[in-house]
Formats: C-alpha cells, sequence, structure tokens
C-alpha cells in the first residue's frame, strides 16, 4: 500500500435517470481512486451501461440540480465543464465505437487528436498503445476487416490511447475467446496500475479475477459494495465436486476433518461442502490416494450471480438505501 | 477539433469505392449536359451572328450547365448527407464523438464542413469544364464566378437540411428520403406558387439561386442561404444535444 491515499479520479453522487415513465438508475453514487479497478457486476439490464454513460457524459442525469447530483473527474464537474472533464475519460462501450472503413493507425490517431492530443504525442501514443493491446501486426488493416477479437482491442486501444485518469469500459471482453479473455484481463489489470477503471460485467469470474472492488447493480439501485477479496465468500461457496470410481462409504467421507456435509449426487459423484475457513481437499487426496478410492476428478463449486445476489440479500447487507460511498466526508 | 472532425468525415468518403464510383459517374453526366449545350450552341450560333447585340458563350452554355447542377445537386445532397448522423447513431460511433471532449457545436460544424468539402471537389468539375471553353474564346468571368458562389451557397444550405434530418434518425435511408421530401418540397412549392410575390418563392433555396445564375449577386439571397443553413445548423446541433438528455 502507497503510504499516501491516492487521489479521487471519478466521484458520482445520487446519479438517477429515468426513460419515458420507467425509473432505470436510483440515486446511485460511485468514486474511484487512482489505481483502483472498480467491478459493476449486474445482471442484462440492471442499469450499468445506464450508469456508465452518464458517467462518461453521453447521458445526462436527470435534474442534477434538484437532486444534489454530481459528478466529478480529477476535480472537473462533469455537468458544468464536459469538454474539460471529458478529456481525462476514456470509454469503450458495449459495442465498440469503429469507423470500420478507416486502417487501425488512421483511427486510432483520430481518438487521440478527438481527445486534444498534439500530432507528434499522438504519433508516439499510437506506437506504445498499439503494442500494448497486441496490434502491431493490424496497424495497416481495415478495422472492418478484423476479427472481432481485434476489434474489440482496437475499442481497448482507442480508450486508452490518450492516457486518461478514468478508463470506463462497458463489457470488455463479451463475445471474445478464451485467450483473447486473458489477454484482456491482464491489459485491464495492467491499466489500473496507472489509472482507474471501472468495468462492468456480468461475469463473477471476471471481477473476481481483475477487480479491486466490487458494486453489485440490480433494478438500478447498488445493492452491495465491497473489496472483490470480501466478496468472493459470497462467490465461492466453500466445497467441491468429487468423482471417485471406488468410492467409501458415505460416513467416511464425512468422517474427515473440515467436512461439513457430503451429498452423492450418483454411485460415484459427491458433492462435499465444508466450512469457509478450512479446506479438507488436501486431506481427501491423502486419504484417497491411500485407501485407493481412485479419485478422478475434484471441482471448486462456483456460484451463479443469482446465488451471490441471494446471499447478498439474505446477509441483511441491503438496507435500502445502501451507499458505499457513505464514508465520504 | 471541427478540421480534425471534417478530415475524418472526407478521409472515410474517400476510402468507400462507392464514392468514386459515384464521383465518376457524375462527372459523365456533367460532361454530357455539357457537350449537348455546346453542340446547341455551335448549332444556333449563326443565327446569332445575325443579331444586333447577340448572347455570349457563357450565358448560353455556362448559366444552364450550372442550373443543371444545381438541379442535380438536389437530388444528389441527401444520398451523401444521410450517413453523416444516422450512420454513426446506427454504428454507434456516436458515442466516441460524444464521450470526446466535444460539444455539439464542434461535430455538426465538422461533418458540415467536411461535406461541403466533398461535394464543392465533385462541383469543380463543372466550372474546369467550362474553362475549357477559355482556349477558343472569351469567357465572362463575372457570371461564371456569381454562378460558383451561388452554387456554393446552395450547396451548404442543402447539406444544413440533410446534416439536420440525418440528425433525426437511426436509419440513413429514412434520412435521405426525408432529406430529398424537404429539398424537393420547398422546390415544388416555388414553382408551384402562381403568384409573383407568393412567400414560397422566398423560402426556396433554387428560387435564391436564380440571380447568382443570372450573375447578379444580390446579397439579400446570399444573407438567405447564411441564414438558412445556420437554422438548420443549429437545429442539428439542439438534437446533438437532445441526444444526451432523451439517450
Amino acid at each position: 500500500m502507497p503510504n499516501a491515499t491516492p487521489e479521487i479520479t471519478l466521484s458520482a453522487r445520487n446519479l438517477s435517470r429515468r426513460f419515458g415513465n420507467r425509473q432505470v438508475i436510483h440515486n446511485v453514487s460511485l468514486e474511484l481512486r487512482r489505481g483502483e479497478v472498480l467491478g459493476l457486476l449486474g445482471h442484462n439490464g440492471a442499469g450499468k451501461t445506464t450508469t456508465l454513460q452518464m458517467l462518461t457524459g453521453c447521458l445526462l442525469p436527470d435534474s442534477a440540480e434538484k437532486n444534489g447530483c454530481s459528478i466529478e473527474i480529477c476535480g472537473i464537474d462533469l455537468l458544468r465543464r464536459p469538454t474539460l472533464a471529458k478529456a481525462h475519460i476514456g470509454y469503450l462501450p458495449e459495442t465498440p465505437p469503429l469507423y470500420r472503413e478507416l486502417s487501425v493507425n488512421d483511427y486510432l490517431i483520430f481518438a487521440a487528436r478527438l481527445r486534444g492530443m498534439k500530432p507528434g504525442a499522438a504519433a508516439e501514443a499510437l506506437i506504445q498503445t498499439r503494442q500494448r493491446c497486441g496490434l502491431d501486426a493490424v496497424g495497416k488493416k481495415i478495422i472492418g476487416t478484423l476479427s472481432k477479437g481485434y476489434q474489440q482491442r482496437v475499442g481497448i486501444a482507442q480508450a486508452i490511447i490518450h492516457r486518461p485518469a478514468v478508463i470506463v469500459l462497458d463489457e470488455p471482453t463479451v463475445g471474445l475467446d478464451p485467450t483473447q479473455i486473458r489477454d484482456i484481463r491482464t491489459l485491464i489489470r495492467e491499466l489500473g496500475d496507472s489509472s482507474s477503471v471501472i468495468l462492468s460485467t456480468h461475469l463473477l469470474g471476471e471481477v473476481q479475477s481483475v477487480c479491486d472492488r466490487v458494486e453489485i447493480m440490480q433494478h438500478g439501485k447498488l445493492i452491495y459494495g465491497d473489496t472483490s477479496a470480501r466478496m468472493q465468500k459470497y462467490g465461492g461457496i466453500s466445497g467441491f465436486i468429487i468423482s471417485l470410481r471406488n468410492p467409501p462409504p458415505l460416513s467416511e467421507l464425512e468422517g474427515i476433518v473440515g467436512v461439513s456435509s457430503v451429498e452423492p449426487l450418483s454411485a460415484t459423484q459427491f458433492r462435499v461442502l465444508h466450512a469457509p475457513d478450512t479446506n479438507p481437499s488436501g486431506a481427501l487426496l491423502t486419504l484417497a490416494e491411500r485407501q485407493g478410492w481412485q479419485l478422478e476428478q475434484l471441482t471448486p463449486l462456483q456460484a451463479t450471480l443469482e446465488e451471490v445476489f441471494a446471499r447478498i440479500t439474505d446477509a441483511g447487507i441491503t438496507d435500502g438505501e445502501k451507499n458505499t460511498t457513505g464514508e465520504t466526508s | 477539433m471541427i478540421r480534425l472532425l471534417a478530415l475524418r468525415e472526407l478521409r472515410s468518403l474517400f476510402s468507400m469505392p462507392s464514392t468514386w464510383f459515384a464521383l465518376a459517374v457524375l462527372q459523365f453526366i456533367f460532361a454530357w449536359f455539357f457537350l449537348a449545350r455546346l453542340d446547341a450552341f455551335l448549332e444556333i450560333q449563326p443565327q446569332f451572328a445575325q443579331l444586333a447585340n447577340p448572347p455570349g458563350v457563357t450565358i448560353t452554355i455556362a448559366a444552364p450547365l450550372f442550373n443543371t447542377a444545381a438541379l442535380l445537386l438536389m437530388m444528389l445532397a441527401p444520398m451523401f448527407t444521410m450517413r453523416l448522423i444516422a450512420e454513426e447513431r446506427r454504428n454507434q460511433t456516436l458515442t466516441l464523438l460524444l464521450s470526446a471532449p466535444l460539444s455539439s457545436r464542434h461535430i455538426v460544424l465538422g461533418k458540415f464542413f467536411g461535406l461541403l468539402i466533398f461535394l464543392a471537389a465533385l462541383m469543380t468539375g463543372v466550372p474546369l469544364m467550362l474553362y475549357t471553353l477559355a482556349f477558343g474564346t472569351a469567357l465572362d468571368h463575372g457570371l461564371l464566378l456569381s454562378n460558383m458562389l451561388g452554387l456554393l451557397l446552395l450547396t451548404a444550405s442543402y447539406v444544413a437540411v440533410g446534416l439536420y434530418v440525418s440528425a433525426l434518425t437511426t436509419q440513413p435511408v429514412i434520412a435521405a428520403i426525408g432529406a430529398l421530401a424537404v429539398l424537393v418540397g420547398l422546390w415544388l412549392a416555388d414553382i408551384g406558387a402562381a403568384a409573383e410575390d407568393s412567400p414560397w418563392h422566398l423560402i426556396s433555396p433554387l428560387n435564391h439561386f436564380q440571380n447568382f445564375n443570372a450573375g447578379l449577386l444580390d446579397s439579400g439571397d446570399a444573407a438567405f442561404f447564411v441564414l438558412f443553413s445556420l437554422f438548420f445548423l443549429l437545429l442539428a446541433m439542439r438534437r446533438i444535444h437532445n441526444n444526451r438528455i432523451y439517450g
């Protein structure tokens, strides 16, 4: 941890938004510091995209004065001085905003100049960004001819080329293959070292692997916010599924220290649950080997987003007006 | 910023094969009209020679050619303006502009000047063809200049209308038909109004072009074009701004 708390790069208060009669976002407040990766987790239609659009100035929040709503980017008011504030934002929307008829180089230079970079600086930033996003080989290609994975990378490249303080990524890994997802997650992690990143997703795994902090959104409200590590106790069910080709009696499995319950799924498959702070898998493995149970597989259980929601709401953490930035002085 | 956006617009236009195709076809059409006019002039020239004060080559060839170009432009401009904002909205590239440090003024003016430069380049074929006549005869440069200026102002007003209609929709085709409807509607109202002092004549850009076409520089006509363009550009800016309010 650095000695001084890093400065706040983005602070949004009381964002509300309605489309027609439908209230889509209810009093959302967010705060982000430099060097932080925040995951905005929620189902499709939870209001993630709308929130991100408001944070990037593409959409205005409802009646700013009345609700006491404000968005500040690096201390600049986005609603009052949008052109100044927006120079510090890099935004990748759900669909990457690509001019398909331009070459990757031309497009990225345009994106950099659009955010106010000088031609010389833009050319330099192009080389760096291309390398960072793995686009060196395709610089001269026309964007429309690239594969979806490359197009997504170009989309990320345009969001980071001007080295913004706040990077907003709306579902950056949707539709990519596993290798590309891994690459992009590594890149996001890297970006999180120098800037602040907000990332929206409906994948729990994504949050666990790249985010420092999580905000969970449901029906346009933030219902839970905490560090990603602490959320994992909601995310990961403490347990695993084992297959044994030569299973012992159930009682023998239940007898292993730390195991709280064993549920047979079939003749050879069992669901083993244990307390969150003890992991009996090591003991189980040694026993299996010694007793000749012929272990075939051991898979940790993964919770779905629904289960996390259910558990978070069950735990009584929500209190209707929940607000993670409540500690702001 | 406006220049950057205008250049991007031009770059996109010129990277599409359809643009080059349209350019080629239009030059062919202009050349066809030009040659037809020239042919008619050569046929009628012996009769002109008997007149005491015969009309010159510029007024008999250039003025009708510019008039034809102005009419063609009315049909053409919507084909080019339709993409300006509607397509950006459909391809979701408008988000890039909305999240960039630009105001709606930058976006609208950048697109306006980008397309205006393109259409002006497209129309330069016409005066270039006419200037080839200078090899054989003396031309009335004043008349040519007033026509060129008039055509440029007319193009600006058409682009402004097209840009605004394009800002209203997500479908480029609808933007094209909408802009065509407005332009043809103004033209039909103009030629349909029988009375000499009918207000319909006043709001038709093509009517205001007639003075330029005859070689008459009227500041009233120029002011009309400027105000007309400004009006639609302001509406377009307003629409882009509303994009942030209504999503």
